[in-house]
């Protein structure tokens, strides 16, 4: 028994939490805003309307938080084909051999609540994401791109501007404006269904693992046990092969 | 151009009808108007229909119920219908003709002949696919059957009102006859859709008369409506969007708000959705519309309109969920029913992990004790 040893290592670098938190904000802001533009208070108001801009504000807000996601998104995009082996695009892929080993330990240990031999358990640990997890995530981001391209395929017909514009081919291909809404709505409901499980996991992580899961997405690192790096593991070795030396010979010679 | 010579001319047929010049450039500024072209379009308009001869027009009636015909003829100017419904244009209508039966088929089928090519196709209803097309039949053969024949030799077609361009509210699920568009049917001639239930007098003036005068469609978006009418939601040239942005709402029919005046979005208006010029040209000679009668729109000239949500209610219903549910109601469940099945994944994980859990407790209490600090 006894403490182990951890070390600290860079996880996620700093495009990608500017991504995540800024996304995470983007998508409270839209989510509120948009519920709010979907069904607005009943305001009891004796202003005329030249006094008070509430639903202009609030439409203001909503697409202003729009363009953060959309350039956050591009963001994310390059990033994935710079940035380091846990950014990468290929890392959101569920295939090969090693994934479906640590999807099968996933499912064991994590979404089956069953007791784990703690050995055991920290062997088959994804240092960045499970691969359950980036599984769900590119089904995330594509959630985010039909949003991205309904919302503004219903802001295209106002906007004065080239980049919204091009949407403008969206909402023929739902029929219209009347299922472009529907699609937008119903997308943002399966985005807070994953935001739910989200938070969730990474509390769960957390408490359960014990080695700086949801700090890790403010400060980038991650504490990983010594027996996973290739250094302790050229160590061991070393000691392997002294232990493994035939001393008997040597004494007889 | 032989035609030219043995073909007379709209504005000689203008003039024939009884109408003077005074009329006729009135008139010719009316349809620069409706079609919003600037000033020296009046000119154009005008010399085009001087030396244009006519184009005939043949303007077939499958499944509707003649409500685009009805609000053509009452559009603002007297000669459009003139120009097109008289006789000056008008080779083939079911509707006004004074012909039937066999008289009537063999007028059609003799302009089909003689104007192959040239003419123009005006459809009025949807065409039903259903047990090979037997829902509609006009003088003993489906309207499919007549429909293809009549295109076949169109110059360009115009799908009048939502049943011609959407299906409409016989297409609306289950759709027992299978009403189809006229655009799934017929791939290869231009065809301009003008959706509404009705459209705009004006607005099918407007089309009718430019395609005519220039002899070629108007300008149109990407889903084949004209630019000049369909560009713009009712929403943005509502005469209550200050109240939509100043999130001033008719909370029921009968409240205050309602008598002030306020925005009818949260009563169901699908005006934000819905594009079409009634804010603009309005109805029966630009005396009112429905939002200005205190009526929500509810999105007669969109597709699917009549499937797509109860018409006083914002929240638009989910297909294939039944009639109560719509977006919010199954995404709170749903977000409910996660949220208890993700609290009850906790305590599972707490309960079965506890040994572990507890043993690091313990480390990281013993190391508390061995820290120097």
């Amino acid at each position: 028994m006894g403490t182990k040893l951890y070390k600290r290592v860079y996880v996620w670098e700093v495009p990608v939490r500017l991504f995540h938190w800024l996304n995470a904000t983007a998508i409270v802001v839209l989510a509120a805003t948009g519920l709010f533009i979907g069904d607005p208070l009943a305001l009891m108001s004796q202003n005329e309307a030249y006094e008070t801009f509430l639903m202009g504000k609030v439409r203001f807000v909503h697409f202003a938080a729009g363009y953060i996601l959309l350039v956050v998104f591009i963001l994310r995009i390059y990033w994935g084909f710079v940035g380091n082996r846990y950014a990468q695009w290929k890392n959101f892929l569920p295939f090969g051999k090693k994934k479906a080993k640590r999807i099968k330990h996933f499912i064991k240990h994590d979404v089956l609540p069953l007791p784990s031999n703690e050995e055991r358990y920290y062997e088959e640990l994804s240092v960045g994401h499970n691969p359950v997890a980036s599984t769900i995530y590119i089904i995330f981001f594509f959630m985010l791109f039909v949003m991205i391209l309904t919302g503004f395929g219903l802001y295209s017909q106002n906007a004065g501007w080239w980049l919204p514009k091009m949407f403008s081919w969206v909402p023929p291909l739902f029929g219209g404006d009347f299922g472009t809404r529907l699609v937008h709505h119903v997308t943002m409901w399966l985005i807070l269904l994953f935001v739910l499980v989200h938070i969730y996991m990474a509390v769960y992580h957390d408490v359960v693992e014990a080695r700086g899961e949801i700090s890790s997405m403010v400060s980038g690192f991650k504490f990983v046990r010594w027996e996973r790096f290739k250094s302790f593991r050229k160590k061991a070795n070393k000691i392997k092969e002294i232990l493994d030396e035939p001393v008997e010979e040597e004494l007889m010679n | 151009m032989a035609i030219q010579t043995t073909r007379e001319t709209y504005y000689e047929a203008i003039i024939n009808q009884g109408y003077t010049r005074r009329d006729f450039m009135k008139f010719a500024t009316f349809m620069a108007a409706y079609l919003g072209l600037e000033n020296s379009a009046i000119g154009q308009i005008a010399e085009a229909l001087e030396k244009t001869p006519r184009v005939p027009v043949i303007w077939e009636h499958y499944q509707e119920c003649t409500c685009c015909s009805e609000s053509f003829i009452r559009s603002d100017h007297p000669i459009v219908a003139d120009i097109i419904l008289d006789k000056v244009s008008l080779d083939y209508t079911e509707t006004l003709m004074a012909a039937a039966g066999e008289q009537a088929e063999a007028a059609k089928h003799e302009t089909m002949k003689k104007y192959h090519g040239e003419y123009i196709l005006c459809v009025e209803g949807s065409v039903p696919l259903g047990a090979d097309g037997v829902y509609c039949c006009i003088a003993g053969r489906t309207a499919i059957d007549q429909l293809k024949e009549a295109a076949e030799g169109a110059k360009a077609i115009i799908a009048w009102g939502s049943c011609a361009s959407n299906g409409c509210v016989q297409s609306a699920k289950p759709n027992p006859t299978e009403a189809t568009p006229i655009h799934k049917i017929i791939k290869d001639k231009p065809i301009i859709r003008v959706p509404g239930c009705p459209p705009i007098g004006e607005v099918m003036a407007g089309v009718i008369v430019h395609v005519l005068a220039f002899g070629k469609l108007p300008e149109l978006d990407s889903m084949n409506r004209p630019k000049a009418f369909y560009s713009k939601r009712v929403h943005d040239s509502c005469y209550r969007r200050a109240y939509y942005d100043a999130g001033l709402f008719v909370e029921s029919f009968d409240d205050p708000n309602a008598k002030k005046g306020y925005c009818l979005y949260k009563v169901g208006c699908k005006g934000p959705m819905t594009y079409n010029a009634c804010g603009v040209i309005k109805w029966n000679n630009g005396v009112s519309y429905p939002i200005q009668s205190g009526h929500g729109c509810f999105g007669c000239s969109e597709d699917n309109f009549w499937d797509n949500g109860p018409i006083y209610e914002r929240l638009t219903n989910i297909p294939g969920f039944g009639i109560e549910a719509n977006a919010d109601k199954i995404g709170k469940a749903a977000a409910g029913a996660l949220a208890v099945g993700l609290g009850v994944h906790a305590v599972a994980t707490a309960l079965s992990k506890r040994k572990e859990m507890r043993r690091r407790q313990r480390a990281g209490e013993v190391n508390l004790q061995d820290l120097d600090d």
